[in-house]
């Protein structure tokens, strides 16, 4: 007897096993279609050189790669995606925190608050660019109607990038706010009234109790943000088009550039590459980071 | 003291408000008349017109754009949600084989770069003859909706008590007779989120758009908005009018579905 319901239950484990197959393969079908043979061609082909309008298409082994040592113009991009990706999430981080303190003990409208905060963030890339394009105008532009300037914003080459990363900072900011609000309001109120009987002032119960419980959300929004900024490539593109003079040229510009304007397939992907292996790279230094955290915990 | 608080309430709103300013500008800039449009000061414009709008609706591609990117945008979510709830279910409730390594598998996805995904997707949608079609925007789209689809729901369906689903087993629910009747209706506000995000994704994707697009059969708006073409100079107001139009959806979410999407991104990204 006991047997038997050994072999009813594998029987019902067994059943239990094909629908599961079942339900996921269409997904799993999908994804390795779409997203998985992709991320794995992209390194095939970075290692040929591929242009399609003159029907070449040969194997070249790491020449891309070898290649990028000695590019000035790779050099550069990496400098500037780097120069982007610091610059923008360390603003965003602080201006988000700052932010989501403001809003935690807001009563009146705060649907009103979060509307008009995540605004910026819901808008596609492309729109915040052209309204920053048209905010830096030279001639009519807000930025320059308010500083009373006469400033060439996009055509500077050492003020475009600033300008792109402020275009950058309005749009994230409000994601690395929400997250901290969020945070924030989950701290019960008896931390901080412990904190007030033990003398602690507005500082010390800043940096004592609310950055310490806000860190591990900051951590995460962290990676998500410099991922994303690592990624980027809408808002340049259509706002600085790389330019004045490379200046604000990030490697995914590169990239997309390399691929279907001067239509060196090879040449392109080998640079994606590059941004999948920066992408990862963080990806794998912030899990680390957590993992030793939660030990720790 | 209460009185304090509703000042510095409002002092919020207003810094708020102050951060909302460059779309707000935009939106204002859409209403000026041409002549006005590079004499600033004065901010605020002698009338208000819709000239630009009607040049928008009348000479430019941005309404067919609209159109391909709100009937793209549906097609990607329900492509993302049909794919990807049933595969959430069984990843959530039952023995899916190496379960742990696909689901690392599907969140280390959602963070794969576009634009390394780019080349091998416009050499797959070439060789399927899809350029320049809704299919070749909706797959695109779907490969980085659908991990982000199956991560949630199945944080989602996690959550529903296990007891509920054993229940409608002995009542004779089937396995899809459990999925849409006990996880479904729970997970409910989970998926609507989760959809609400996916079609905000796809409405302002823009590098997969420009890439496997080519022309008005098929653009979406960021991509109509992006080429905005000027002749002689460069056209801000109806470009204007073309950015508020492309910025509806977001706005209708941000304001009628705030809760929706809060819920979502929050879910997105806060790891216990």
């Amino acid at each position: 007897m006991p047997s038997s319901g050994r072999h009813r239950l594998t029987r019902r484990e067994r059943a239990e096993r094909r629908a599961a197959i079942a339900f996921v393969t269409p997904a799993v079908v999908t994804l390795a279609a779409l997203t998985a043979a992709p991320a794995l061609w992209v390194f095939w082909l970075s290692l040929r050189e591929r242009l399609p309008v003159f029907g070449i298409d040969r194997f070249v082994g790491g020449a891309h790669y070898a290649f990028f040592a000695t590019d000035p113009r790779f050099w550069s991009a990496l400098r500037v995606t780097g120069t982007f990706t610091l610059v923008s999430v360390a603003i965003e981080l602080v201006l988000g925190v700052a932010v989501a303190l403001a809003l935690r003990g807001q009563r009146i409208g705060r649907r009103t608050a979060l509307a008009l905060l995540l605004l910026a963030w819901a808008l596609p890339g492309v729109v915040t660019a052209r309204v920053f394009e048209w905010l830096y105008q030279p001639v009519a532009g807000l930025v320059n109607v308010v500083l009373g300037a006469q400033l060439n914003w996009l055509g500077d080459p050492s003020l475009a990038l600033p300008a792109l990363i402020a275009a950058d900072v309005w749009r994230t900011m409000p994601f690395v706010a929400l997250f901290c609000y969020a945070r924030l309001l989950t701290i019960p109120p008896a931390v901080y009234e412990a904190a007030s009987v033990d003398g602690a002032g507005a500082v010390a119960t800043l940096r004592f109790v609310t950055l310490p419980m806000l860190a591990p959300v900051l951590l995460v929004t962290m990676l998500f943000r410099t991922l994303d900024a690592l990624r980027a490539f809408d808002i340049m593109y259509v706002l600085t088009g790389g330019g004045p003079a490379g200046m604000t040229e990030t490697l995914t510009v590169y990239a997309y550039r390399s691929l279907f304007q001067t239509l060196r397939l090879g040449f392109g992907s080998a640079l994606g590459v590059v941004v999948f292996a920066l992408v990862m790279l963080v990806a794998a230094a912030y899990l680390g980071v957590l993992r030793r955290q939660d030990r720790a915990a | 003291m209460s009185r304090r608080h509703a000042l510095v309430d409002v002092a919020v709103l207003a810094a708020l408000l102050l951060y909302a300013t460059p779309f707000l500008w935009q939106v204002l800039t859409s209403f000026k008349p041409e002549a006005e449009l590079l004499r600033v000061p004065p901010l605020w414009p002698s009338r208000l017109t819709l000239a630009h709008y009607e040049v928008v609706f009348t000479q430019s591609t941005v309404p067919i754009a609209l159109w391909n990117s709100l009937a793209t945008g549906v097609m990607t979510t329900l492509l993302a949600c049909a794919l990807g709830v049933p595969a959430a279910f069984a990843l959530a409730t039952l023995p899916v084989p190496a379960a742990g390594g696909l689901m690392l598998a599907i969140v280390a996805s959602t963070a794969f770069p576009q634009i390394a995904t780019v080349s091998p997707l416009y050499l797959l949608m070439r060789e399927l003859g899809l350029r320049d079609t809704w299919t070749a925007v909706v797959l695109a789209d779907a490969s980085f909706a659908l991990p982000f689809v199956i991560w949630l729901m199945t944080r989602f369906m996690r959550e529903v008590p296990k007891a509920l689903s054993e229940a409608a087993a002995l009542d004779g629910c089937g396995r899809i007779g459990t999925l849409v009747r006990i996880h479904l209706p729970l997970t409910a506000p989970g998926l609507a989120s989760v959809a609400l995000l996916t079609f905000l994704f796809a409405w302002n994707e823009f590098l997969f758009a420009f890439t496997f697009t080519a022309t008005e059969a098929s653009r979406t708006v960021p991509v109509a908005l992006a080429l905005f073409p000027g002749v002689f100079e460069v056209p801000w107001g109806d470009i204007a009018a073309a950015s508020i139009l492309a910025s509806i959806p977001p706005v209708v979410i941000v304001i009628g579905f705030q809760r929706w999407l809060v819920r979502g991104l929050l879910a997105g990204s806060l790891t216990e």
